[in-house]
């Protein structure tokens, strides 16, 4: 009886009302993000579940909506994807380890990371002038491929580069003295110590970059993706199309039977999307096993 | 550990009028020091005194901090280890380091112990086999890994791991091993351990070890150097400076009225 008799019965019961009262808040606040989400996910599918079929993959787009299918607009995301993919890898990894490993930290070197996370933000309507003045008119690229992937990889740039920093960062500073305390060079030293640590950090940034650059539109309608491909490019300097361009396209016209076109095209896409980022999710765990 | 044999050894590692900045910091002020080859020369002090950075000038870790100024000469086996004849990988892979925290890469147990001699340019796989054996029985781990070699070296103990570090640092086959409180965050057992391996590794190497552990220092180094405020204050046998250390200094450290 004596230890606990000095308990503050009054002010216990009200700090736990308080920690109830903040519970449920939480939960409404979880809750109107999920039940919005749930809604929108619903009206989809019902709208767009009677669309999707095999012809969906295998037809090419077409006045009547029966026909129509988005077979170039898969193929032609898919590409954009392979080629975006190693460019942005490449340069994205690149300048994150020229930052974060040889970049002295100066007052150029933080000038140069304002700008990138400030890129980073830059609405994506921006890049679409950016790729349409250098790629397609400079370059001479024309509205092909090779442009829109192009464009779209200075758009996922910043954002993988500010990943990969970020995970290289978290490199313990022990793994990188380990290696040069053993006669590496800062080369090696990246290479065998530092990347190895941070890849799966890296992949994931790439990853989750890359599904956002599909979903993206504004961009490639600037810089001219076609709306209407009833053929698959057979060169990096073929015009294209791409899911989201091709969904827009049936959404905005008059007739109802395109807009469940549109809802079936949605959910492709939707489920490419998850897939990206669950294998995101698997890269991420395979490698934290190791780490 | 008896004096008559060490007082044969030569030295192999001459530091003379050595100063170091961390900037404006005046982090080691004129130390003059002879470490005699193939033994284990220990050095104490309170923290903050300087032993780390010493320890990294031998293997010019400190060259990597920014704002670093050093002063003065390091020498080794003869060769001013600072001149521009010296390349600091060569420097490197001479002198190994064992670290506070043990830092395996996550990597297997045998890349881990493979990485050095990789980096060195040894690609064949019957010398790689051969080094990763011979590194970690020298280190006394074999016969705990040797059926787990492509296990990821997380999968070790501290003790095990800090033992995989020691034979990382074998492997590249350096002359002085730099052990910075290496057994700090360890068990008693697994300290002893490395206490032991570190008996047998001076037989071939010349070890600079940081302790906290007065007695870890007295059992294990054959020489012993006190360090108070970046000074270096006493250098002597271990036995010596223990039982009849010549600096009131040194004798109030040691007694544990400071410290
Ligand atoms: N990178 C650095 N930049 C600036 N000052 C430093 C740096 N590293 C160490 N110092 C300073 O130099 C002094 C000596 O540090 P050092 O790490 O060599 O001490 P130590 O004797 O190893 O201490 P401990 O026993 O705590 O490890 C300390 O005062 C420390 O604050
Ligand atoms: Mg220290």
């Amino acid at each position: 009886m004596s230890m606990f008799e000095d308990a503050n019965r009054k002010q216990i019961s009200n700090r736990r009302k308080k920690d109830l009262y903040l519970h449920l808040l939480f939960i409404a606040a979880t809750s109107i993000g999920i039940i919005a989400l749930m809604a929108l996910l619903i009206n989809i599918v019902l709208d767009g579940i009677g669309r999707l079929n095999l012809d969906l993959f295998t037809n090419y787009p077409s006045r009547v909506a029966e026909r129509a299918g988005m077979k170039s607009a898969i193929v032609g995301s898919i590409y954009m994807v392979l080629i975006m993919a190693p460019i942005s890898f490449v340069l994205g990894v690149g300048a994150a380890i020229y930052l974060e490993e040889y970049a002295k930290k100066n007052a150029i070197t933080r000038f140069i990371q304002l700008n990138i996370s400030t890129l980073a933000g830059v609405p994506s309507i921006v890049y679409g002038i950016l790729g349409l003045t250098i790629f397609v008119r400079g370059l001479s690229l024309d509205r092909s491929l090779l442009s829109g992937a192009l464009t779209m990889t200075l758009l996922v740039l910043p954002v993988i580069i500010v990943s990969a920093q970020e995970a290289i960062r978290a490199v313990p500073r022990a793994r990188r003295d380990a290696s040069f305390a053993l006669g590496a060079t800062k080369w090696q030293t990246v290479y065998g110590s530092v990347l190895p640590s941070s890849i799966s950090g890296i992949l994931t940034g790439v990853i989750l970059a890359l599904s956002r650059a599909i979903g993206e539109t504004a961009p490639l309608v600037m810089i001219g993706a076609l709306t209407f491909v009833a053929f698959l490019p057979s060169s990096i300097m073929d015009q294209f199309t791409v899911m989201p361009i091709q969904i827009f396209n049936w959404i905005s016209r008059p007739q109802v039977s395109f807009h469940d076109l549109a809802a079936s095209g949605i959910i492709v896409m939707m489920v490419m999307l998850v897939l990206m980022n669950i294998s995101a999710v698997i890269l991420r765990n395979k490698y934290s096993k190791q780490i | 550990m008896s004096t008559a044999t060490q007082a044969a050894n030569q030295t192999l590692i001459h530091i003379e009028q050595l100063n170091l900045y961390y900037g404006t910091y005046h982090a080691l002020k004129n130390v003059n020091l002879t470490i005699p080859e193939k033994a284990v020369t220990a050095f104490i002090g309170p923290s903050g005194c300087g032993k780390s950075t010493l320890l990294r000038t031998l293997n010019r870790m400190n060259d990597m901090i920014d704002g670093t100024r050093i002063e003065g000469l390091v020498s080794m086996g003869g060769t001013d280890i600072y001149s521009s004849d010296v390349d600091v990988e060569t420097l490197r892979k001479k002198v190994g380091m064992v670290f506070q925290q043990p830092n395996p890469f996550p990597k297997s147990i045998y890349d881990n112990i493979a990485y050095g001699p990789r980096l060195h340019g040894i690609k064949s796989k019957s010398q790689l086999d051969e080094i990763v054996e011979q590194s970690l029985k020298q280190a006394v781990l074999w016969d705990e890994v040797k059926d787990y070699l492509k296990r990821s070296a997380f999968s070790l103990s501290g003790g095990q791991q800090q033992r995989l570090c020691i034979a990382r640092a074998l492997a590249v086959n350096p002359d002085v091993l730099l052990m910075d409180e290496a057994t700090s965050a360890l068990d008693p057992i697994s300290t002893l351990k490395i206490e032991e391996l570190v008996q047998e590794l001076k037989n071939k190497y010349t070890i600079v070890m940081v302790t906290h552990n007065m007695q870890q220092a007295a059992r294990t180094s054959d020489q012993t150097v006190f360090f108070l405020n970046g000074e270096m204050v006493e250098f002597d046998q271990t036995e010596t400076l223990f039982s009849n250390p010549s600096d009131k200094r040194t004798e109030d450290y040691i007694t544990g009225r400071f410290g």
